[in-house]
């Protein structure tokens, strides 16, 4: 039944790109990278139970990693896809190691610290990264079957991202029902009590994190491909805030909660931007709202009412 | 080299006390806020951008920069106590919660600025103007007066919470809340009065400031990470540890930013901060963050 539920969620996004205007078919296309980067986040706020600040440096490693290769290195779709994701592992299994003895606030402030030196360094080093102003990527293409799709297309756009969001989706709802992500649960549930189970929960915390880091390292690098262009921009705070907001608004440690928050905060992000150029007071508002008056998100409100068996 | 060492070394020194000041300043009413109330103000912040942009308000409504500064932390402090009422009293003071909340809150404070006062960056005029003459460059006078208020406000700041019954209450719900009740501290009330204070002394810390720095709505997010970096180092909790740490960052961000660059210096101090904080949670001095 949840492995159905997951599917026909991927099968309506494959069948909407026949029906959406223009606009939101692009739209949509952003919503999904952006909802992979949730359910990286999602791995370590909503199943390990760590609230972190700093996410960013993960989405941002995938994207240097793949652009600078690419802009710097004039390496191929695949071979730059590959950098961003060891990178992103790489920073994730630092920044695990690092926050393994943190709990709590604590946490929070080590991994928002460690984001904002990436930022500042993003910055700094401004003659390798082009600091604010970032640079845009040639034109890509990747070649499947004998075939060259490039991605500027928006139908390629589109199916590339359905298909990195659906791999991150499957491959969520699989940890969460093996061992490994039983653990992580209980990790969240009580640490203490875990590692008096004999587990070691360091070790647990670490691949987590690192994890989490490569799930949105891999978004990043995607957004990157598909959107061409890197900036510091998404080093920043912000980008560490959304996948926050999208998580909790959505559910924290639901599968679908991610998508569902993703969805919903970008076209009230686009609707509000129409209106006003502090269109970022949304976020505020929803970040309030959200915890104090649907702590558990959309899914996850869902699930305590009507459906139990959510993952 | 040696020739034109010396003015910097003194610029930097200069730069660093004044900063290491207003910092002690901001940072004291976030080490406050997290001492009594046990939690971590991400809106502290836009508490200290908000005390520059009334600044900018009141002074340039009525010409006087005295009123503003009165004005500044009376008003942010009236907010903070608001929003302690409305949102963090109703989630428990959860922890993440609460971050959560003070992340949202940071987000409106600082887009109802940017709707209402614009993307600007104004120049509040010194009320008081004079240069002193080094010999090598000049140097404003007024950001001299700066340091001077905000020492002798962080004096005042400590004979109030040492000598006042106020100040008793503070300190009786910061070691233990429970007990505090019990002896009939009203904590309920004590917990707003510190967010107050704690964003008052921020809005103080960035009304002192306009005339240096001048008002914009992004202004806040430095000043809290610096905050951070400093009642972190200084110690969670310990209120002289966090003006020491003050003192020791600020005067290192100046040397570091005269004699190299402003954006390694942040990153030295932000790098810093997350491995002393990732090896030993409590900070180098005072309480454990948990």
């Amino acid at each position: 039944m949840t492995l159905g539920l997951h599917l026909a969620v991927l099968a309506v996004l494959a069948a909407l790109q026949l029906v959406l205007p223009p606009f939101h078919h692009g739209m949509v296309a952003r919503v999904m990278v952006l909802a992979a980067y949730a359910i990286g986040y999602n791995l370590l706020l909503g199943y390990t139970g760590l609230m972190s600040l700093g996410h960013a440096i993960f989405f941002a490693a995938g994207m240097y990693g793949t652009g600078l290769t690419v802009h710097h290195g004039g390496f191929g779709v695949a071979a730059a896809l590959v950098v961003g994701l060891a990178a992103a592992l790489a920073v994730g299994a630092v920044v695990g190691v690092m926050t393994v003895r943190t709990a709590g606030p604590a946490f929070l402030i080590v991994t928002m610290m460690l984001a904002q030196a990436f930022y500042l360094a993003t910055l700094h080093f401004n003659e390798l990264t082009l600091g604010d102003q970032g640079f845009i990527l040639p034109a890509l293409e990747v070649t499947l079957a004998g075939r060259a799709f490039a991605l500027a297309d928006p139908a390629v756009k589109y199916n590339v991202a359905l298909v990195v969001f659906g791999a991150c989706l499957l491959a969520s709802l699989g940890l969460v029902r093996s061992p490994v992500g039983r653990v992580l649960v209980a990790l969240r549930e009580n640490e203490e009590r875990t590692r008096l189970l004999g587990y070691h929960t360091g070790r647990y915390r670490v691949l987590a994190v690192a994890l989490s880091g490569l799930v949105s390292g891999l978004a990043g690098a995607t957004y990157t491909l598909l959107f061409s262009y890197v900036g510091s921009t998404f080093a920043g705070v912000l980008y560490s805030i959304y996948p926050l907001l999208w998580t909790l608004l959505g559910g924290a440690g639901t599968t679908l909660g991610p998508l569902v928050g993703t969805l919903l905060m970008t076209y009230a992000i686009d609707v509000t931007s129409g209106i006003t150029d502090a269109y970022l007071v949304i976020v505020g508002a929803a970040l309030v709202l959200t915890i104090l008056w649907a702590p558990a998100g959309v899914v996850g409100g869902l699930r305590a009412r009507w459906a139990r068996w959510l993952p | 080299m040696p020739v034109t060492l010396g003015p910097h070394l003194l610029l930097a020194l200069l730069e660093g006390v004044v900063g290491a000041l207003v910092l002690a300043l901001t940072a004291l009413g976030l080490s406050l806020v997290f001492g009594v109330m046990r939690i971590v103000n991400v809106a502290h912040g836009a508490f200290f951008m908000l005390g520059a942009v009334v600044t900018w308000y009141v002074s340039s409504a009525t010409g006087s920069f005295l009123l503003a500064l009165v004005a500044a932390p009376l008003a942010v402090g009236g907010i903070a106590v608001v929003a302690d009422r409305l949102v963090l009293r109703r989630i428990g003071y959860e922890p993440e919660s609460t971050i959560v909340a003070t992340i949202g809150l940071l987000y409106i404070l600082e887009q109802l600025v940017l709707m209402t006062y614009g993307p600007y960056a104004r120049p509040v005029a010194a009320p008081i103007y004079f240069r002193i003459d080094f010999g090598w460059f000049g140097y404003s006078g007024y950001k001299l007066v700066v340091a001077a208020a905000a020492a002798f406000l962080l004096v005042a700041a400590w004979l109030a919470l040492s000598r006042t019954t106020l100040g008793l209450y503070l300190r009786a719900t910061q070691q233990d809340r429970e007990i505090a009740q019990a002896f009939a501290v009203p904590v309920g009330r004590v917990y707003s009065l510190a967010f107050g204070v704690g964003g008052g002394l921020a809005a103080l810390a960035g009304a002192l400031i306009v005339p240096v720095q001048q008002a914009h709505y992004l202004m806040g997010l430095d000043a809290l990470l610096l905050s951070f970096v400093v009642v972190i180092l200084g110690g969670l909790g310990s209120l002289t540890g966090t003006v020491v740490a003050a003192l020791v960052v600020g005067l290192a961000d100046g040397a570091v930013s005269v004699l190299f660059s402003p954006t390694l210096a942040k990153i030295v101090a932000t790098l810093l901060v997350g491995v002393v904080l990732a090896v030993r949670g409590r900070g180098l001095f005072g309480e454990e963050l948990a």
